[in-house]
């Protein structure tokens, strides 16, 4: 189809979006977890998660891993998780805990944010097509 | 759903916290008990905080790993007339450190209200989320 533009705005917001409350969720795992003992604040690199999301459109074949108990760790590059990264702290404790709360809750707002800004950009992409089908 | 997820993990966190408060309540109301069930004077207790992995997730929410006793030594006063002194006069008093306590409290208090907007915030976006396509 000749219509459909070279660049899919929904394609793309959807894949944000999806990013977006993956990190999200680890965010929200390092407020959690800002008081327990020896617990390492973790993010993703969204920029190129994004990246990898867009740009690696042909399914990979990798075997998965199976986890039997509640405690294995995920296999790292499995399934369409994005690559989970340590953040370097800025004033490590003596517990071994590398949450800074200050720092975790400045990303949770700017990613709350962003998540807003994405979902407002797909839902005019929505809209702007369903105005495109019913011709009005 | 990543967003319901988080959501999950603040109520882990919840828990746990409360559970601190909890425990500070018990310090600080028990700080002059001079002899419990046992017999024997209480001993100010400690949570330890441990991570609670989720279940085909790589994030983690918290839980309470154990609530322990603390070890160091009880406070000793003089007092030969009460009815639990010892041979010499001495009466075994907690060794709960209000001051520890009240700081205990705040952190926990404060880490609850973090973990409260959190949730706050993922509720915000999973509705608008749902409203995603209408006008």
């Amino acid at each position: 189809m000749s219509g459909v533009p070279e660049f899919d705005s929904v394609k793309f917001h959807a894949a944000a979006l999806k990013l977006r409350s993956y990190r999200q969720q680890v965010l929200s795992s390092n407020l959690a977890n800002a008081d327990t003992p020896g617990y390492k604040a973790r993010d993703i690199d969204f920029a190129a998660a994004l990246r990898e999301q867009l740009g690696a459109a042909a399914p990979q074949a990798q075997l998965p891993v199976s986890r039997s108990h509640r405690a294995h760790q995920a296999a790292l590059g499995m399934a369409d998780d994005p690559k989970l990264l340590y953040r370097a702290a800025q004033q490590p404790s003596l517990d071994g805990n590398t949450v800074d709360p200050d720092v975790e809750r400045a990303q949770f707002g700017e990613n709350a944010l962003m998540t807003e800004a994405t979902l407002t950009f797909l839902n005019s992409a929505l809209r702007s097509r369903l105005s495109a089908i019913t011709g009005q | 759903m990543s967003l319901l997820k988080s959501i999950h993990i603040g109520a882990t966190a919840l828990v746990a916290q409360a559970k601190r408060l909890n425990v500070v309540s018990s310090n600080l109301a028990n700080a002059e008990s001079v002899s419990g069930p046992d017999g024997k004077a209480y001993r100010a207790k400690h949570v330890y905080f441990q991570t609670a992995p989720l279940a085909g997730e790589a994030a983690a929410g918290v839980e309470v790993a154990s609530v322990v006793e603390d070890q160091s030594p009880l406070r000793k006063v003089h007092r030969p007339g009460h009815p639990n002194a010892d041979a010499s006069g001495f009466v075994e008093l907690p060794n709960v450190n209000p001051v520890e306590e009240m700081v205990d409290m705040i952190s926990a208090a404060r880490s609850y209200q973090m973990n409260i907007e959190a949730m706050t915030t993922s509720r915000q976006l999973l509705l608008k989320t749902l409203d995603l396509g209408r006008s």
